[in-house]
């Protein structure tokens, strides 16, 4: 399924957040968001999960969902969003309860899940007893459960440190090459954007615009960290940036 | 070392409480212990406080003769039903509350109105409405612990983690869903806190309550033993009283450690 954004444009009372954003979503890739802090980055996913209502402008879901999909549009949290009080199991089960499945099925569906994001030894275990980089994991999987047609994911890796950062983006990577999926991916970090992106946006600061769209047509699973071509790429990128992310932190905080 | 070297002060200490087994005890202990030899020394006057062993052997009188339960039972029937009423309105209002602007909007006045009256002077009026029988405890004590469990819920569930709701809504889970699954589990604690307050009011009100037209109950019993000065007996009751605070808190204890193991 293909998400089309057509002429978006969206404000807060008097602050305008976004300013005229159309822009496709291809069926199969990962398209990255970047843009400086405040630029409106993780709005543009909330308008285009349906968590939010842009005020003008239209978001269309083109083609049809993948067979036995829950939930076409599925998040991925930058602060987890996990039920404390439920083990890694029922957080995955409780998206499944509302379909009404039998047993085995959603049975099948968690044990494959835990399976994919390696987490099978921890099904019983409380989101409490847990890393970051594991309930990160328990999120991703809790996404893939209901197979959705995108995967909306607003700075997943934000809340990790480095290391943990760089080992999810190896389990990305391999979860996109064993099953692509469609997924955008909002950071704020310009190496995960060049590690996961086939297109990266880059948004202006406030009122966001697109400045720039960047492809980079390598396979997922033939970058590697220190890569001088994906280097090349970060400082282009950065160069993009640096301008509006000096200005927009600058700027008078006034919301 | 050079002669200016000194040793980096600790001064991070104190600021985190800690569970402690048995200081609770030895408070009682060390004070009843003070009571007995005061009253023993004749350094305290019978007048003053009866012997602590005095009120033990009246509540070993009491237990033998079998009065204890003539008191104890219609007590806690009256202190169970009463706060189950409260407490059960009290959470759906409550709830109604958190998850109702419209509901918010209408009751919250309604509840910090009711809230400061001394529930104690509209017994009369119960005995109007409800009859001199149980009726008019039940409804004493329940207005009691429902305005407290009332105020307890919708803070609670007003301070649920807004993104654990966006979540729910973002995987498409049903109101019913988000509210049973979600809201109310992250409500608990809260929930579970405002308890503790509103037993302990309860326990006040059903003395209150048996204070007006009961034979049987630890109020009668009370109210017959002051009014004739018997201050062991007196004092007998209000172990009972206490005693049933301490094991009221401590049930809810044991429900938080049960509900909330979840928690951090």
């Amino acid at each position: 399924m293909e998400l089309r954004l057509d002429a978006i444009a969206h404000s807060y009372g008097e602050t305008e957040v976004l300013r005229d954003i159309s822009l496709q979503i291809p069926d199969g890739r990962i398209v990255c968001i970047v843009g400086p802090s405040g630029c409106g980055k993780s709005t543009l996913l909330r308008l285009m999960g349906g968590l939010e209502q842009a005020s003008t402008g239209r978001i269309l879901q083109v083609g049809d969902t993948p067979e036995k999909c829950l939930n076409p549009l599925t998040y991925v949290f930058q602060d987890f969003a996990l039920l404390p009080w439920r083990s890694v199991r029922g957080n995955i089960s409780l998206v499944l309860e509302d379909h009404a499945l039998p047993t085995s099925e959603s049975n099948g569906i968690i044990t494959d899940v835990l399976a994919r994001t390696r987490l099978t030894d921890f099904a019983d275990a409380l989101p409490k007893q847990l890393s970051g980089g594991m309930k990160q994991r328990v999120a991703i999987a809790r996404a893939l459960a209901v197979n959705p047609a995108v995967m909306l994911l607003d700075e997943p890796l934000s809340a990790l440190d480095s290391q943990t950062r760089e080992l999810l983006m190896d389990d990305l990577v391999q979860l996109y090459t064993r099953e692509p999926f469609t997924a955008v991916y909002v950071t704020h970090n310009l190496n995960e954007a060049v590690r996961l992106g086939h297109a990266i946006v880059v948004l202006s600061r406030r009122p966001g615009r697109i400045r720039d769209i960047v492809e980079i047509p390598e396979p997922l699973d033939s970058r590697h960290r220190g890569d001088p071509a994906l280097e090349a790429r970060q400082s282009h990128l950065w160069d993009l940036m640096r301008e509006e992310a000096q200005a927009a932190d600058e700027e008078l905080v006034d919301v | 070392m050079s002669e200016n070297t000194r040793d980096v002060a600790f001064r991070g200490a104190g600021f985190s409480p800690k569970r402690m087994r048995g200081i609770g005890a030895i408070v009682f202990v060390v004070l009843i212990l003070l009571a007995e030899w005061g009253t023993q020394t004749g350094w305290i006057s019978a007048l003053t406080l009866p012997k602590p062993s005095d009120v033990l052997a009246t509540f070993g009188e009491l237990y033998n003769t079998g009065r204890l339960f003539d008191h104890l039972a219609p007590s806690l029937t009256r202190l169970i039903m009463g706060s189950l009423i409260g407490v059960s309105l009290g959470i759906a209002v409550g709830t109604m509350i958190g998850l109702f602007s419209l509901v918010r909007a209408g009751l919250v006045p309604l509840v910090a109105a009711i809230f400061p009256i001394p529930k104690i002077a509209l017994l009369p009026l119960f005995v109007i409405w409800f009859g001199i029988g149980e009726g008019s405890k039940y409804a004493l004590i329940a207005l009691g612990t429902f305005t407290p469990t009332v105020v307890a819920t919708y803070g609670a569930v007003d301070n649920v983690d807004r993104t654990l709701i966006r979540m729910g809504q973002s995987f498409g889970l049903s109101w019913a869903s988000i509210v049973r699954k979600i809201v109310l589990p992250g409500a608990m604690p809260g929930i579970l806190s405002g308890l503790r307050i509103s037993l302990a009011i309860a326990i006040i009100l059903l003395v209150a309550a048996e204070m007006l037209g009961a034979e049987y109950g630890i109020g009668a019993y009370i109210l017959e033993a002051g009014s004739l000065y018997d201050l062991e007996r007196l004092f007998a009751g209000v172990v009972i009283l206490s005693l049933l605070g301490v094991i009221v808190s401590a049930g809810i204890g044991l429900l938080e450690r049960r509900l909330l193991r979840w928690r951090t």
